[in-house]
């Protein structure tokens, strides 16, 4: 895409996450809000955060990898029991980083 | 001091804990923009204009690989459909508030911002106290996208030194492993995600990467309908 593109996709999506910003704030006091669209939203960070973990841990070139040498799995798995106890952002994904690091400068 | 620079000073403060999360996350964004082809500057307006982390992480990956801006923006606006829930939830309390201050906060309202100034909001009961808090939301909210544009120069000025073998895409699902468990709150929250992310290995087989929306779609009806489907507790 040219820089010109960009900006335009840019601006875009911009205008779209400001709009599902204001949604509500806009609309308050003169419409209710509606109580099924409330009970799909809840669900849409688990799904949309899992649909792009999953693929970028457990696959491989589209294949399946079940295997330890699925080195990101490895770190994956390590960086979930991390973020189960430190439910700490920075820490977690340090734990990932340097789990694959090390394992690529191990087998190398 | 007046109180609203107490407050606005007070928004700032609170946010301080999370900034060194924040941080790293903007200078990944950075690196990963670079190493997806795009120019400094562009990427530096797309931090200012979407202000979105995990949907610019996406729309830049997607860049790299050539989807057509149709479906971009369609993933982005999925990825980002959680604002509004946050919208919904601070929304009562902003009902008093001017054009000006709504349209500057719900610029703001990202995840980070959202989790501080809720807890502010409801404490606040009487109209003037209400009224106050505007300008702590703005103080958290200025702290966040500050943050979050200085962490992202940064990583364009550093992105292009660092090697591809440093495997920093890989820092992407990292990152979303550190959020999702926080969203996990009960048995369908668990259903979404587990479904959505199963769904997304074979589907990343679907053409234009709409595996990602598919797989989405499949966690959210798995987790609206276990919600649906669960016995009725005896009143």
């Amino acid at each position: 895409m040219t820089n010109v593109q960009l900006l335009i996709l840019f601006f875009i999506l911009g205008a779209i996450t400001f709009a599902q910003r204001l949604s509500f704030i806009a609309l308050f006091g003169r419409t209710d809000v509606p109580v099924w669209l409330i009970r799909v939203l809840r669900f849409v960070p688990p799904a949309v955060l899992c649909a792009i973990i999953f693929p970028d841990v457990f696959l491989i070139n589209g294949a399946l990898v079940l295997a330890p040498s699925n080195y990101r799995l490895i770190a994956a798995a390590l960086a979930v029991a991390v973020a189960l106890i430190t439910r700490n952002v920075f820490v977690t994904i340090a734990t990932g980083m340097v789990t694959l690091w090390g394992l690529t400068l191990f087998t190398a | 001091m007046s109180s609203a620079k107490t407050e606005f000073l007070a928004g700032v403060r609170a946010t301080m804990p999370i900034l060194p999360g924040v941080f790293p996350f903007g200078l990944i964004f950075g690196t990963l923009a670079i190493q997806a082809g795009m120019q400094r500057m562009i990427a530096q307006s797309m931090s200012a204009l979407v202000f979105a982390g995990s949907s610019q992480f996406i729309a830049a990956q997607l860049i790299a690989t050539t989807v057509p801006a149709g479906i971009i923006v369609i993933t982005g606006a999925i990825v980002n459909l959680r604002h509004m829930l946050y919208s919904a939830s601070v929304a009562p309390y902003l009902l008093r508030y001017g054009w000006r201050w709504k349209i500057i906060l719900a610029y703001l309202l990202t995840d980070e911002a959202y989790a501080i100034v809720i807890g502010r909001l409801r404490q606040s009961l009487d109209d003037a106290y209400r009224l106050q808090a505007r300008w702590y939301f703005l103080g958290a909210g200025l702290a966040m996208w500050c943050t979050w544009q200085i962490s992202t120069a940064l990583g364009l000025f550093i992105g292009g030194t660092i090697p591809t073998s440093w495997q920093l895409d890989f820092a992407l699902p990292l990152t979303f492993i550190a959020l999702v468990f926080p969203t996990l709150k009960d048995r369908s929250s668990v259903a979404a995600a587990l479904v959505a992310g199963t769904v997304a290995l074979p589907a990343v087989a679907l053409p234009l990467k709409l595996g990602l929306l598919v797989a989405a779609a499949c966690g959210i009806a798995a987790g609206v309908l276990t919600e649906r489907s669960r016995p009725t507790v005896k009143r």
